[in-house]
């Protein structure tokens, strides 16, 4: 069936709006920081900053809608799965992203990672709008198979949810520095009036400094950012080792053999190893905390050449992206 | 692997409030005994995590490096490009480095480190499941989860309906009478962590098995088979023909098949749109013959093999007579792809029959499209099919014993006798007389036939390991008490006073509503 182009105009227009929306929302979250900081330096309660953040889930979810309003359309206009080439693969692990976050946000509160999530989400958007954007097209008859709604749907929940665990890790070793830094300089009690005293400072350092500041009194406790991270990480990793699964069962259909090596099996069995190393590190005394941090941040980062750097640069059978 | 996915949350170290059963850290006696504390060296969690960032280490290479065994062109161009490198890359083993001694150190080390870790781990496990919920420590209100309350009725009626409050949320009990008086529940929940775990760890090594299984006792080998030909399952059938290292060829399955018919189509910028291959298979030589449709995710299973279409191309029915017009030549001639778009090249070789040797050279256009660059097919299907010849004459090298491809005829001895362009149908007739014709377009099919008889096992453990993981990452590990003591005071004699403490070793957040919940039904 050919595509249905007025269809696949109206996925590509909600596609813009959903961008342009979730960025709106992640100024709305950055306001709400800039506003909290105010009425925290004033000593008021933070009732406006906190009507701008509840807003800006508001525009979130809106937002969401036109997301999923655009991915679904999309595939009515393809008369197929909307995940078939690299864009429609971004825009899927976005809106995972997101929905993790929403998902998140239902049961406990986690406001303060809107502008965090929202960054990348809107980079990547905006990076698969315009790099990897390719007109709707039936799919290779390799990929015409129900695997591709198993795998692939797998693969891209994973994705989305190690990319939110990603942003959390970052934070938390961000927070977990300023701690560190605040306990040095003041020398235990009277830490409060230490960073007060450095907010002082004057100049574009100073300036710089107070909002590191800000954002460190703005983001909960490290410890509560280490277990959300776990959390996410603890619902991804399952799923990444159930799409791993479910593809090398479709590789067996497919050609015929179930593992291979090839590029993009291997660097998905390095994220699934480099996840297994943070899991075990959690739970080893003198690798838990940071050092496990940073091997879950290898993992994502290998998630990372795993879909960039094997669908574009080294050549294998997952060639799929529809980008030269 | 010592206490794998999980952690510690809890600050006190009693014994009953510990919920890790991982086997206690290596003692002082290893230090005299170096043999058991290089195992125990081997067997911690630190030597694991080192393990397991080396296996994703090593992996890298492996996609960076052209590897022989996903494509052998690519290392042969690697060593041209690369001559004084390339030997040493070679006996570094980084052209097949998953199949190089070091990545198999690695994650053999890996798997030894894992087993020395599992058999105390299991044995721990068992010993728990039996075991008792331990008793309950001194001071519950110091507990993460801890609560207390004063109950109208006595103690014992206390304990008993916090007992069957518990057991009705399917909680371990076990009731104590303290040395002092009181009376405490011990409650444990959440073994399944633990046996998730195992569970994961285990089909871990059961997979290892059956990928050496299918190492060790597996085929494939792959085959080009033309619209009409056929195909019967024996060693020499083969184009390609790769066995395992203990396969023994009377094990081949004897089914045979014939391609009745290729079907491909396009979209129009030449991108495949399907494919398929119809085909007539006989399981053995007496069973009756069936139709079956091989495509792209949908192989022929038979005889515990599978028949694999891994691609397609054009073959050509050629026919070459003499002067007198007698048929020397009259075969279905494969030509293979150098493109998308199906530009192929092919040989014919007529040794006999003819005055001289004669070999014909071709190029074939399943669309024809002429460039000032040379000619180029421009779509993929046979919308105008054109056939570009060159005849050779002279001693084809056939009978110097050397092995020679059908696909290549070795020109530098032979002489040129002509040129030409032919479309299906059109003869070409050479200067002595003899002649060519291009009499239809057909096609092939190249088939994978497999066979690894590691795979069920691979995936039942494959199912095992992904069960295992989400009941250990899920399920948490939980320990409760509950104590009641009579009260002191006589002014609320016959009432109870209760105290409830708890702790998770995962997930504390979760835990707490849970304990809160649990709490409010014991007061109730």
């Amino acid at each position: 069936m050919a595509p249905d182009t007025s269809l696949a105009h109206l996925s590509d227009v909600l596609f813009t709006w959903t961008v342009f929306v979730y960025a709106v929302a992640m100024l709305g979250f950055a306001v709400e920081f800039a506003f909290a900081r105010i009425a925290r330096a004033r000593g008021d309660q933070p009732t406006r900053s906190e009507r701008f953040g509840k807003a800006a889930v508001a525009v979130t979810v809106a937002g969401w809608g036109l997301h999923v309003s655009s991915v679904v359309t999309r595939g009515l206009a393809a008369h197929r799965v909307p995940w078939g080439n690299m864009f429609e693969f971004s825009t899927m692990v976005a809106l995972v992203a997101v929905t993790v976050f929403l998902a998140l946000l239902l049961r406990q509160p986690v406001r303060f990672l809107g502008a965090f999530v929202l960054a990348p989400v809107v980079l990547y958007l905006g990076l698969a709008g315009t790099v990897l954007y390719v007109p709707v097209a039936p799919l290779q008859p390799v990929l015409n198979s129900y695997w591709i709604k198993i795998h692939v749907v797998a693969a891209i929940t994973a994705s989305g949810a190690f990319m939110v665990s990603g942003v959390i890790t970052l934070l938390y070793l961000m927070k977990s520095w300023l701690e560190r830094r605040s306990a040095g300089v003041s020398l235990g009690p009277g830490t409060a009036a230490a960073v007060e005293l450095r907010q002082d400072a004057s100049g574009p350092r100073g300036a710089a400094r107070s909002m590191v500041d800000g954002l460190a009194k703005w983001l909960p406790a490290s410890d509560r950012l280490d277990r959300l991270a776990y959390q996410v990480i603890g619902f991804a990793f399952p799923v990444w080792t159930f799409a791993i699964i479910a593809g090398a069962i479709w590789a067996k259909y497919a050609w015929s053999r179930y593992w291979g090596w090839d590029p993009k099996e291997t660097w998905s069995f390095i994220t699934w190893v480099a996840y297994a190393a943070y899991l075990h590190a959690r739970a080893t005394a003198g690798w838990k905390g940071r050092k496990a941090a940073y091997l879950s941040l290898v993992g994502f980062g290998a998630l990372m050449v795993d879909y960039y750097v094997v669908n574009t640069v080294i050549t294998g059978l997952h060639s799929y992206a529809g980008v030269n | 692997m010592t206490d794998t996915i999980a952690q510690t949350t809890a600050t006190e170290t009693t014994a009953a409030e510990t919920l890790s059963t991982a086997p206690v850290a290596p003692s002082s006696a290893g230090r005299r005994r170096p043999l058991l504390r290089a195992w125990r060296q081997l067997t911690s969690m630190r030597t694991a995590l080192l393990l397991l960032s080396l296996l994703a280490l090593a992996a890298v290479p492996g996609t960076l490096i052209p590897q022989r065994g996903l494509n052998p062109v690519k290392v042969a161009q690697f060593y041209s490009d690369h001559p004084t490198l390339a030997p040493v890359f070679d006996k570094l083993s980084l052209f097949d480095v998953f199949a190089a001694p070091w990545f198999a150190a690695i994650y053999l080390l890996l798997f030894v480190s894992l087993i020395g870790c599992l058999v105390p781990r299991i044995r721990l496990h068992a010993r728990a499941l039996r075991r008792t919920p331990p008793a309950a420590p001194r001071n519950l209100l110091r507990l993460s989860a801890s609560a207390d309350w004063t109950d109208p009725r006595p103690a014992p009626a206390v304990i008993d309906s916090a007992v069957a409050a518990l057991r009705s949320a399917r909680w371990r009990t076990d009731v104590r009478t303290e040395a002092d008086g009181a009376v405490s529940v011990a409650a444990e929940k959440g073994y399944l962590r633990e046996t998730g775990n195992l569970v994961f760890h285990v089909a871990l090594l059961v997979l290892l098995t059956g990928i050496g299984l299918g190492g060790l006792f597996g085929y494939k080998g792959t085959v080009l088979v033309p619209e009409g030909g056929g195909f019967a399952n024996v060693q020499s059938s083969y184009d390609v023909f790769s066995p395992s290292r203990l396969f023994h060829d009377t094990k081949l399955p004897p089914f045979s098949f014939t391609l009745d018919k290729f079907t491909a189509t396009y979209q129009p910028n030449g991108q495949p749109k399907s494919f398929g291959a119809q085909v007539t298979y006989r399981a053995t030589p007496d069973a009756p013959a069936r139709p079956f449709d091989v495509s792209p995710n949908h192989p022929l299973s038979i005889g515990g093999s599978d028949v694999y279409l891994v691609g397609h191309g054009y073959a050509l029915h050629l026919q070459v007579r003499d002067k007198a017009g007698r048929l020397v030549y009259d075969k279905v001639t494969p030509f293979l792809p150098d493109d998308a778009m199906f530009t192929s090249h092919g040989v014919v070789k007529v040794p006999d029959g003819l005055p001289h040797q004669v070999g014909l050279t071709g190029f074939f256009y399943p669309t024809y499209g002429p460039s000032p660059l040379g000619a180029q097919s421009t779509y993929p299907a046979p919308t105008d099919p054109v056939l570009d010849l060159a005849a050779w004459q002279g001693d084809l090298g056939l009978s110097s014993g050397r092995p020679q491809s059908v696909y290549t005829l070795p020109v530098a001895n032979l002489k040129n006798i002509g040129t030409t362009q032919l479309t299906p149908g059109k003869t070409w007739r050479l200067k002595d007389g003899s002649s060519v014709t291009f009499v239809s377009v057909q096609q092939w099919a190249t088939f994978q036939v497999a066979h690894d008889p590691g795979t069920s096992i691979v995936l039942v453990a494959a199912v095992f390991i992904v069960a295992g993981l989400l009941v250990s990452l899920r399920v948490r590990r939980r320990r409760l008490w509950v104590r009641a003591r009579p009260a002191a005071s006589s002014a609320s004699a016959g009432a109870t006073v209760v105290e409830a403490g708890g702790l998770a070793r995962s997930d504390a957040d979760g835990f707490t509503a849970e304990f809160d919940q649990l709490v409010q039904r014991l007061k109730d």
